[in-house]
């Protein structure tokens, strides 16, 4: 008879994954545009709201999204945020920051983005921001090339302006 | 007319940071035969299984239909998998009753999981896609910024959601399964622990939990031999939205209001906050109480917080609601919906403890999941429909 050992709790058995992903002819002009410093959206046939970035069909009325690209501003609106305090090893961010979720002029629909350059006490909704960009050497096809958000100085948005995008 | 569902055995684990003392499979068994022994049955007795657990990069386990065939007695029998993000639990439980709602089997038994220790729930919630920047951080960073956009339409006070999270906690007490037990509980304790995702504080957030939760569904021929009196289910609803297009109300989506509607219409329901004695709601950050009050349409839009506020929602108010300690106290993401249409069931079978409100006739199991876009609900009875 051997002696009893300690229970096996716990075995690690690590496994990696890379994707690769198919753009599509609609993201494809999105990533080709971001490239390039240009932020492209579309719009939907049906009711005009223009989707960005560009995407191959509308997820409400599933409908192929076929119109012309819209170009947008790099100036926007913060609709809603929070400050995060958490740690997640996908996120190469200094805690805290300022998850915001932005509404770009011209577009009808947000993005998640980081707020710099300002205080996470001076945060708010409505407040305008403006992009960063990444110096030109550093653009990729990723919206990575936007560093982040900073607020623009100028008067934040009425709450009813922006709303419905939250 | 469909046929009539019952559910005749009801059982979970103890929920727990670290079930190490078990395999998946084991954590299974142990809620699946509390189940079948509630019921007075063997596992020969069940004609099919349903399974129900979490995204599968939360624990790396792609096919449990597979992997835990053997451990649920599901050799040789239809075994099928069910995968609706956190509002799993609950479209699991559904359709194990439309398999005998449909009268394609007679007793189906349904289970579903969670290890989150086994997991990095946080690391599969926070992958970083092709067309954005990395900046959402697990479910709270997610859900934090709708909380906002909540408190700032209906103007609730701010501690509404320091409310729940105590009074949610204080009812876990009461229920020796439940993962959190804090004695300690208190206003003070919860207005005081740290921002994680602002607004969201840490004690207004759901643990991490392992756990499982498993119910033996009958037919009514069969559910008129059980040793204890069955729960009925009177109706059942889901529902499924994208996650984002414009112009969503991702407060109070769409999806939720039409679930609701649904539901109440198949139960011949008028007056859901009257005529529903107690509710079970996927409530993982406090403030989803007085939202999902409102999508369930238990209050107008923008005062759901009042019936938080006024302790409607207490134990002794008029509508209790997460007797259990909801989401809140245990969260084995995979099991948290079954768990909220078990406690339904327990309710108004008169079997749920010291957390049992007096006389339960008719109570809500609600769930939900992604980015608020899945809904499960149903409404079970203690009387046929
Ligand atoms: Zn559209």
């Amino acid at each position: 008879m051997s002696e009893e050992k300690e229970p096996v709790e716990v075995l690690r058995t690590p496994v990696e994954l890379d994707y690769t992903y198919s753009a599509g002819v609609s993201a494809s002009r999105f990533l080709r545009a971001v490239e390039q410093g240009k932020l492209l959206g579309q719009r939907c046939p049906v009711d005009g709201r223009v989707y960005f970035p560009s995407r191959g069909s509308c997820p409400q009325h599933g409908v192929p999204i076929e119109g012309e690209p819209v170009e947008l501003s790099d100036r926007g609106t913060i609709v809603t945020f929070s400050v995060n305090r958490v740690p997640s090893e996908n996120i190469d961010l200094e805690l805290p920051y300022a998850a915001i979720q932005v509404l770009l002029d011209g577009a009808d629909t947000t993005l998640f983005h980081v707020l710099g350059e300002c205080s996470i006490d001076d945060v708010r909704m409505g407040m305008r921001v403006e992009a960063v960009w990444r110096p030109r050497d550093e653009w990729t096809i990723s919206m990575q090339n936007i560093r982040y958000f900073k607020p623009s100085g100028e008067p934040d948005a009425p709450f009813e302006s922006y709303q419905e995008h939250i | 007319m469909a046929e009539l569902c019952g559910i005749v055995g009801i059982g979970q684990t103890k929920h727990d940071s670290k079930r190490i003392d078990v395999s998946m499979a084991g954590l299974l068994r142990e809620a699946a035969e509390r189940a079948l022994e509630d019921a007075e049955l063997t596992w020969r007795d069940i004609d099919a299984v349903v399974i129900g657990k979490a995204p599968d990069l939360f624990e790396g386990v792609m096919m449990p239909e597979l992997f835990l065939a053997d451990a649920l007695g599901g050799a040789y029998k239809p075994m099928l998998r069910v995968h609706t993000a956190g509002s799993v639990g609950g479209s699991t439980g559904i359709v194990a009753a439309s398999l005998i709602q449909a009268g394609i089997h007679d007793r189906v038994l349904v289970a579903a999981f969670e290890k989150q220790s086994e997991s990095n729930a946080m690391w599969a919630l926070s992958i970083p896609m092709p067309f954005s920047v990395a900046v959402v951080a697990g479910a709270g960073g997610f859900f934090a910024p709708l909380v906002r956009g909540y408190m700032r339409r209906s103007g609730a006070p701010e501690d509404t959601g320091i409310r729940v999270a105590v009074k949610d906690r204080e009812n876990a007490l009461k229920n020796p399964y439940a993962h959190l037990h804090m004695e300690d509980i208190s206003f003070d304790l919860v207005a005081s622990s740290p921002m994680l995702w602002d607004p969201i504080r840490y004690l207004e957030t759901c643990p991490s939990s392992d756990g499982a939760c498993a119910m033996v569904l009958s037919s009514e021929s069969l559910a008129a031999k059980a040793p204890t009196r069955p729960a009925w289910v009177h109706s059942t609803a889901m529902r499924s939205e994208p996650t984002m297009f414009s112009g969503r109300d991702q407060v109070m989506p769409q999806g939720i209001l039409d679930n609701a509607e649904a539901l109440y219409k198949k139960a011949g329901i008028t007056n859901p906050r009257k005529e529903i004695d107690c509710a079970e709601m996927y409530v993982p950050f406090s403030w989803f109480e007085p939202m999902w009050c409102e999508g369930m349409l238990f209050a107008e839009p923008n005062e759901g917080w009042k019936m938080t506020y006024e302790g409607a929602t207490a134990m002794d108010g008029d509508l209790p609601i997460n007797m259990s300690g909801g989401v809140l106290s245990s969260n084995p993401i995979g099991a948290s919906g079954l768990l909220r249409f078990a406690e339904a069931a327990l309710q108004v079978r008169g079997q749920a403890g010291d957390h049992q409100v007096e006389g339960a006739k008719k109570a809500l199991g609600h769930a939900y999941g992604g980015g608020s876009q899945y809904f499960s609900t149903w409404i079970v009875g203690s009387e046929k429909p």
